[in-house]
């Protein structure tokens, strides 16, 4: 095995760790070991959510806690709202941003929900072009495990996933699909999108 | 083609098939499905959807034959054999505790193994999203299917309430994420047809990692 740093990686990541002092997940270098470790933590997360018997609002707020955490919101909204976000201000890419996260943990909350009584399980872990993908198992009662993969990147300087797909599903092609969507709807208009957006899901 | 890949050159008469069967899911098969939910027992719906799995793996043995893998006809074969007689006719899944668990295919993915291309989108009525290859499949799979020529006719009635039971008790099972899509998205038609086309290449292992989305793909300044 290589050493955990080289010299110079280590400097930078001294440097990078003076200045980020709060980092939650104060990720190294990413590399299979740390992206499984990042899933295998959410996965944690979220099965301790399923099989704590509470009420769907407060899995939900739970669910939303973990995806804010876990996951690179700003590049999974900006992706949503794909060619639109160029005409996105900077206050209406911030709203987007807000509503989105909150909508996608009430809408994959939900369906996390229907994990109860099952779990998800990580299997392995792959590099794909500059990510890895964390594939998990899904079993639930009464039928076939399925795949659930996460793709995990340190764009942002800290492992994150970033996109998500259950059974060849992927999350940001399916909600650029939906929020474009409710903009066809709105005759383009942002403002009015991101209020609809606050009840959706 | 669009961004995601979908062909979808009959899109008013598929949007038009599409507001039908939204309206005959509405009005009969989510009730329907509800009711049956309440009425009868988990373990009696996994038993209907094991028999009617069970009557399916005939034809997956023919299809994978076809494809030229024998292991998965082998597969099927063992399948129909243990649970027709184990699973007693097939409401036990006798051969997934043993380790041989379902695969199922169909004539649409021996056409792709064959080289056929996924054509154009279609939804068919009652039946649902599919494509001109995959449609063509389910013609076929209905002549080929080695129990039509074996059952007679008093057989195949009991045969076809099975299939509509289980497709009821597929509509209940995933009921909440079924509602999700047809009735809280924005156009359930395109977000069908996009669940659809990603599952289906999923299944039939055409997703590639060329098509995976890049971390890097789009500025994220402000969001």
């Amino acid at each position: 095995m290589a050493p955990l740093f080289s010299r110079r990686s280590f400097i930078a990541t001294a440097s990078a760790t003076a200045l980020m002092p709060a980092l939650p997940t104060a990720a190294f270098a990413l590399n299979e070991a740390t992206a499984k470790g990042l899933v295998e933590k959410l996965v944690q997360e979220i099965n301790k959510v399923i099989a704590s018997g509470k009420s769907e609002t407060a899995m939900i707020g739970d669910f939303e806690r973990i995806f804010k955490r876990y996951s690179d919101t700003s590049y999974i909204a900006a992706y949503a709202m794909g060619v639109d976000g160029r005409r996105a201000s900077g206050a209406q890419k911030k709203a987007f941003s807000t509503a989105f996260t909150a909508y996608v943990a009430r809408k994959y909350g939900k369906r996390f929900r229907e994990f109860i009584g099952g779990r998800l399980e990580v299997q392995s872990v792959k590099k794909v072009k500059s990510f890895y993908q964390v594939r998990t198992i899904a079993y639930l009662k009464g039928e076939s495990p399925f795949e659930v993969d996460f793709h995990v990147s340190d764009r942002t300087g800290k492992d994150l996933f970033f996109n998500l797909y259950i059974e060849g599903i992927n999350m940001l092609l399916t909600e650029r699909e939906e929020i474009g969507a409710m903009l066809d709807r709105r005759k383009g208009n942002i403002d009015q999108m991101i209020t609809d957006l606050k009840k959706a899901g | 083609m669009s961004d995601a890949g979908v062909y979808d050159p009959h899109e008013p008469t598929n949007r038009a098939v599409h507001r039908f069967n939204v309206g005959l899911d509405r009005a009969v098969l989510r009730p329907v499905s509800k009711g049956y939910d309440a009425v009868v027992p988990d373990g009696v719906q996994t038993m209907v959807g094991n028999a009617s799995d069970n009557l399916g793996e005939p034809s997956n043995l023919v299809n994978r034959t076809l494809q030229g893998d024998l292991r998965g006809a082998g597969v099927a074969l063992y399948r129909f054999v243990v649970n027709s007689t184990v699973g007693l006719g097939g409401i036990y899944d006798v051969a997934a505790e043993f380790g041989v668990t379902a695969d199922d295919t169909d004539f649409g993915e021996t056409l792709h193994t064959w080289g056929g291309g996924e054509g154009a989108y279609v939804e068919l009525p009652v039946l649902g999203p599919s494509t001109t290859r995959d449609a063509t499949g389910r013609v076929v799979d209905a002549v080929l299917n080695p129990l039509s020529t074996v059952m007679n006719s008093d057989q195949k009635t009991p045969r076809t309430s099975l299939k509509v039971a289980d497709r009821v008790g597929s509509r209940a099972r995933y009921g909440d994420t079924l509602d999700s899509v047809l009735y809280e998205s924005t156009d359930s038609y395109s977000q069908t047809q996009l669940l659809y086309l990603q599952n289906r290449r999923f299944e039939l292992g055409i997703e590639n990692e060329d098509s995976y989305i890049d971390p890097t793909e789009i500025d994220t300044e402000g969001f």
